[in-house]
């Protein structure tokens, strides 16, 4: 969970931006966010890149899957970085780092455990932010056919004629 | 081929909504020579259109309009505006139903009888003796292809259900099989055999499970005696000052309003709109509503008791490959009250996909104890459970006069509390379950709680009095002799059966008294 260092040159803003969320896995920089990797990059528009990382943060600990990559969690809430939803999260992540604050950590993405994380969130279990984040999630995760092949769910098979020839009576442990 | 048929001709059968009940009932009708006008507030969908995609057939399919929810069931919580997961389409939820094709036992016919005196609930006997019923439902099972009857042979049984069998083996369960199912195992009706391609909630793209839209539908309009309206969605229904219907109100598709006048109107449109629309055609004759003398119509909502149970093993199951729901266990579907509740309930297989898995295995869970479940998805099995639980008066669907469906009409709430014999079925059928899947190695087993209800029964019921019930043995309302209901809201009781075979036993029923007593000159 630490930011690894990088090796092109940052700008002054990138590094302040970086500093400020020191302890999260994400690169945050003027108008994106980063998977530390590089393995993928968004860009934000409306929110502060470190709300929108804080909001992966959130995802992740709400529905976390450790073989699924960041890239996902983030496509799942790509959708708030709009004008709309933009002040609600803006509120939702000020009210997350405030109670991170109220237990002693500097923000919510630079609080270490999960288990501290999960408290935070479990004390605001019933705010509509909460609510909505994890209610999006169960289909901006898990509705993302890419998601699929990571938990073995193969989808249709319609196209492939169906499984009587293909293994639906497979199973040789029964 | 299409029937025009006028609007003013007032010579025509009305039926409102296509699926199990009405579908099979115009059709029946218009084999016998009768004119009939369906309307269907939903789409045509046909195979080739089915998405077998769990969210996107969603929303293609799903009954959406507005509804509310209140009562002590977790659904009211969970899915406050969805408390039914049916199907807006012709051909209605016959397009999404899995197919399990089962008689009510005997004795749940005469429920009142054999069960006494429940306290809270509101049981009744049915009007109907059960051998009159045994032609019907050979008919019924021949219309649908049922395996297991008829001499079809049963479907082969697939991953999912080769653990069910073993653990229901284990346990001791004898009546273990792959399901009396509409789904056919060999063709059947100039339709395939089951491809194991899972998704029957979503439409057969095959046609191998029976639905109305491309069976009843195609073969009633080919008699040039029916004529379905689709995306006609009725409002109300209209009387005469003898307080006889004369027709229907409905929205087409751009919302403009007609008249379709009638000389009969069966109500179909599930238990859910078929009390609201009684309910909406108020007027000044019948201020409660149609067919409402007794105060019955929208009580005894019944939605089954049901539950899951899906469990982790070790190895993979893939439960998803293959027919949705083949798999049955009937050993707890006897009256056995020393269990601790009067009725009883079945077993049967089932799976979600992933998408659906998330949504329903545990709804608003979140957390490692949720994620780590699905983690291990691809390793799951999983099964339904649904029993007979008690019908309540006060468990009903009434008008919500602060919420409007699109057409500006009152959307119905659909209130439910669980019954203590419910509540007393579904945690023996928790521990069975349960105790099923442990007998088989199972690491972990979720009872997971009642999905929005696919299960909508007994909101204009049938009863031998007029006191205590909407509609006679023949599903004629006991008030007004030429409107009848014709879909699941008869239902007196609910029976531990999946009630779509039921539902299409009476409607071919009905078509005979309807047709009998059009021929007579009573209607």
């Amino acid at each position: 969970m630490t930011v690894t260092s990088q090796k092109s040159p940052m700008t002054r803003r990138e590094l302040l931006s970086r500093s400020a969320a020191a302890g999260a896995a994400f690169v945050i920089g003027s108008g994106y966010v980063a998977g530390n990797s590089a393995a993928w990059a968004m860009e934000v528009e409306h929110l502060e890149p470190a709300s929108m990382a804080t909001l992966i943060q959130m995802a992740r600990d709400i529905y976390p899957h450790d073989h699924v990559a960041d890239e996902f969690y983030a496509a799942a809430v790509k959708g708030y970085d709009s004008a709309e939803s933009a002040p609600m999260v803006a509120a939702g992540i000020a009210a997350l780092n405030a109670a991170a604050a109220g237990k002693g950590f500097a923000s919510y993405i630079d609080t270490g455990w999960e288990r501290d994380r999960v408290d935070i969130l479990r004390g605001m279990e019933n705010s509509a932010f909460f609510q909505t984040v994890r209610g999006g999630l169960v289909t901006g995760l898990y509705n993302q056919k890419a998601v699929w092949p990571l938990f073995g769910y193969e989808g249709e098979s319609f196209s492939q004629g169906g499984y009587i020839d293909r293994g639906f009576d497979d199973i040789n442990w029964i | 081929m299409a029937a025009p048929f006028e609007l003013t001709d007032d010579s025509v059968v009305v039926v409102i909504g296509t699926g199990a009940g009405g579908g099979v009932l115009a059709n029946e009708l218009a084999q016998k020579g009768v004119s009939v006008v369906a309307l269907e507030a939903g789409g045509r969908y046909l195979p080739e259109d089915y998405i077998n995609d769990e969210w996107e057939s969603f929303g293609q399919l799903a009954w959406l309009d507005a509804r509310s929810t209140s009562g002590d069931w977790r659904v009211a919580r969970d899915f406050s505006g969805l408390p039914a997961w049916i199907v807006k389409a012709v051909g209605g939820t016959t397009t999404h139903w899995a197919g399990a094709s089962l008689r009510i036992q005997d004795h749940e016919w005469k429920a009142k009888t054999n069960y006494g005196d429940v306290a809270g609930a509101n049981l009744l006997d049915w009007p109907i003796d059960p051998r009159e019923m045994d032609d019907y439902y050979t008919k019924a099972e021949n219309k649908l292809g049922v395996t297991r009857t008829g001499g079809r042979a049963g479907l082969p049984g697939n991953n999912n259900y080769k653990v069910f069998e073993a653990g229901a083996k284990a346990l001791g369960y004898t009546e273990v099989h792959t399901g009396r199912m509409a789904i056919n195992s060999a063709e059947y009706d100039d339709r395939l055999a089951c491809q194991q391609t899972g998704f029957c909630f979503q439409g057969c793209k095959w046609g191998a499970k029976w639905s109305a839209a491309y069976t009843d539908i195609p073969n009633g309009e080919a008699t040039g005696n029916l004529e379905v309206r689709e995306r006609a969605h009725v409002l109300k229904i209209e009387h005469d000052d003898s307080g006889k219907v004369t027709g229907v109100l409905y929205a087409d598709a751009d919302g403009n309003q007609h008249m379709q006048m009638a000389r009969v109107v069966c109500v179909a449109g599930n238990s859910i709109e078929s009390p609201r629309l009684l309910l909406n055609s108020a007027s000044s004759m019948y201020p409660d509503g149609l067919a409402n003398s007794s105060g019955q119509v929208g009580r005894n909502y019944m939605r089954h008791m049901t539950g899951s149970v899906y469990a982790v093993f070790d190895k993979p199951v893939k439960m998803w490959r293959g027919t949705t729901m083949a798999g049955i266990i009937q050993d707890e579907a006897r009256h056995d009250p020393s269990r601790g509740f009067v009725g009883g309930y079945e077993f049967e297989t089932l799976s979600l996909g992933l998408p659906f898995m998330a949504a329903f295995l545990d709804p608003g869970g979140w957390g490692r104890e949720f994620t780590t479940a699905l983690d291990s998805y691809e390793n799951m099995a999983g099964m339904w459970i649904v029993g007979e639980d008690m019908p309540q008066e006060t468990n009903r669907v009434t008008l919500n006069h602060d919420l409007k469906d699109q057409y500006g009409m009152p959307a119905p709430n659909v209130h439910f509390d669980d019954h203590p014999n419910d509540v007393a079925m579904r945690k023996h059928a928790y521990q069975q379950g349960m105790a099923i899947y442990d007998a088989v190695g199972a690491t972990r087993t979720f009872p997971t709680p009642p999905y929005p209800s696919t299960h909508n029964l007994g909101t204009n019921r049938m009863s031998e009095n007029p006191r205590d019930g909407v509609v006679n043995k023949h599903g004629q309302t006991h008030d007004i002799a030429n409107l009848f209901v014709s879909d699941g809201s008869q239902f007196t009781t609910g029976a531990a059966e999946n009630p779509t075979l039921t539902i299409v036993a009476l409607a071919i029923r009905q078509a005979d008294h309807i047709a009998a007593e059009l021929g007579r000159g009573n209607l």
